[in-house]
């Protein structure tokens, strides 16, 4: 055996060795994410195909095609649902506008910033069903402080609020900015830390007013950030289920029914295995959209 | 750069601390609530600080009362624990084996775990559901220690920082003849140590507040965790609205603790998925 031949056998063993360290090394990672996100998600695929329930047992499965999906255009509930997802969406801009604002001047006015960034961001670590049940309270149609105060100072029919056909949306989607504005803040204010100072040094010597500065420098400096936000607000908004089912479940009158409520009301209170699964698909293709307007637009739409 | 006016400065601070206290003001309702007799819990105007305490009372019946809810908080303790230790050992691990050791299929491999990252836990439910039934793992908290534990997030951001070290570090104990298995926990771990603090501590915020995987994989009210515990509490008790908020702060004290101790690194946690993107 010559020398080389001998080198080879030495790399052909260690690319052996190499490649079960690395199997055990990413193997419990893997192993966990097959069985409980792969082959779930396989698994819904094939059920909303089916006319099912869990609690029928395997051998009822009946195949039915696509008729799931196509139900799933008609039925008036799901069309409440996911009007009201899209009118929540509403919430993403508003609350990164907000945060936007507060983190400039957090970032370049204000003593002790340590502070500001604790108060704001408290509702987002705070648990969702502690912020729903004292909302509950505060809005409370007849005596919630807020009804109270409202009626103190001369409205005369103050809003029923979360119990309000037309109203109740609203109130979740103010609930759901005021969680949401601590997160944004806090990623805003580390985009902030990143603009290089100089900058606007120099723009105020040529005479640049604050809002030229902030329209000039600091917006195109954080799209990618806002572009991040924007992206990850709309699929979380998607996803939200825990606000909805603590605070309204869905009421009034499906008026803040939102698509996985209905995911889960259908799965695990109609026991409609097969229908709950096409509504599930139809929120993964969802949120795939999102994430492949992402991948396309981040490099489009981030300007610097 | 200029500095702004001072008293300018002091201006904004104080109309910002305002709009601040104005921000936190149901938390505030809430604590000055829990302290209250029920009878003054909705007096109007408001009295910020109770004027009858009856704090010892309302946190003692909460406790101690016909609800478990010293039970409810030692589950939430026990998933929450155990959720965040394998949740970092595992994806440290995988972290690791995805930066550092070079195996066959190992793009495939990390394209399939960010693939899972799209799919959205409600999509999912039912079959989770039918799998833990099928293994017996429903109605446990071990399960539920499952379902939290494997993300592809903690997988992904930990990747970043072994990424970051130096592989002169690495390849030097390599030399020596150290195996993975050796410079993993000898050499990479304490040095990406401040990385995973920061995910350990943000997947025990998550851990703790999470309340769908509870609803759905346990149903036995012994096993229940305190963010079921207080809607049943808050659903169930009726009207009794002082001891419902003493629940509340009760499930949300743990969390602002951490919070202050563990504050630079949960914002900077979120700061860093947030701007890297």
């Amino acid at each position: 055996m010559d020398k080389r031949t001998d080198k080879k056998a030495g790399k052909r063993r260690r690319t052996r060795k190499e490649n079960w360290a690395g199997y055990v090394f990413v193997g419990p990672m893997l192993i966990g994410l097959t069985v409980l996100t792969v082959i779930p998600t396989i698994i819904t695929l094939m059920l909303s195909f089916t006319d099912w329930s869990f609690i029928a047992g395997i051998d009822r499965i009946r195949f039915v095609g696509f008729e799931n999906y196509s139900k799933l255009f008609g039925d008036r509930v799901f069309r409440i649902s996911l009007q009201n997802n899209l009118a929540m969406l509403l919430v993403v801009p508003v609350q990164m506008g907000i945060a936007l604002v507060l983190a400039v001047i957090i970032d370049r006015v204000v003593y002790g910033k340590s502070l500001f960034k604790v108060l704001f961001f408290m509702p987002y670590i705070s648990s969702i069903v502690a912020v729903a049940i004292v909302f509950q309270l505060l809005f409370h149609p007849s005596y919630g402080p807020v009804n109270r105060f409202l009626a103190a100072v001369g409205v005369k029919k103050p809003p029923l609020w979360l119990a309000d056909v037309h109203y109740a949306l609203p109130s979740v989607m103010i609930i759901m900015a005021w969680i949401g504005i601590g997160f944004c803040l806090i990623v805003y204010l580390a985009a902030l830390q990143s603009i290089p100072g100089d900058l606007y040094e120099s723009a105020e010597i040529d005479g640049a007013r604050a809002w030229t500065r902030f329209a000039r420098i600091t917006l195109p400096l954080v799209s990618p950030t806002t572009f991040f936000l924007l992206v990850t607000g709309f699929i979380s908004s998607f996803k939200s289920f825990d606000i909805i089912k603590v605070l309204t479940e869905g009421r009034p009158a499906y008026a803040t029914s939102v698509i996985t409520y209905q995911l889960y009301t259908t799965a695990f209170e109609d026991l409609k295995t097969g229908y709950a699964s096409s509504i599930a698909w139809f929120l993964l293709g969802c949120v795939l959209l999102i994430t492949l307007v992402q991948l396309y637009g981040q490099r489009k739409w981030v300007n610097y | 750069m200029r500095k702004n006016n001072p008293a300018v400065r002091v201006l904004v601070t104080a109309l910002m601390l305002l709009g601040g206290i104005a921000f936190i003001l149901p938390f505030l309702w809430m604590v000055s609530a829990s302290f209250k007799p029920e009878i003054d819990v909705f007096r109007y105007p408001i009295e910020w600080i109770p004027k009858h305490w009856n704090a010892y009372r309302n946190y003692r019946d909460v406790w101690f009362g016909d609800y478990p809810f010293a039970l409810y908080y030692w589950n939430t303790i026990k998933v929450t624990a155990w959720t965040t230790l394998v949740s970092a050992a595992v994806s440290s691990m995988a972290a690791y084996g995805f930066s550092h050791v070079d195996f066959r299929g190992r793009n495939a491999l990390f394209v399939l775990v960010l693939a899972t990252f799209m799919v959205p836990s409600a999509s999912i439910l039912v079959p989770q559901f039918l799998i833990f039934r099928w293994l017996h793992l429903f109605d446990t908290h071990l399960g539920l220690v499952l379902v939290g534990s494997f993300s592809a997030l903690g997988t992904f951001m930990l990747r970043q920082f072994f990424l970051g070290l130096h592989p002169d570090c690495l390849d030097a104990a390599r030399m020596d003849g150290a195996g993975h298995a050796r410079i993993f926990a000898r050499i990479a771990v304490p040095l990406v140590r401040p990385a995973i603090a920061t995910y350990a501590i943000l997947r025990f915020i998550w851990t703790w507040n999470d309340y769908a995987n509870p609803l759905i994989f346990l149903r036995s009210d012994h096993l229940a965790t305190i963010q079921l515990g207080i809607q049943k509490f808050a659903s169930e008790s009726g009207v009794f609205y002082s001891l419902i908020m003493a629940g509340t702060v009760s499930a949300v004290l743990p969390l602002i603790a951490i919070f202050v101790v563990g504050q630079k690194q949960v914002i900077e946690g979120i700061a860093l998925g947030g701007v890297k993107g």
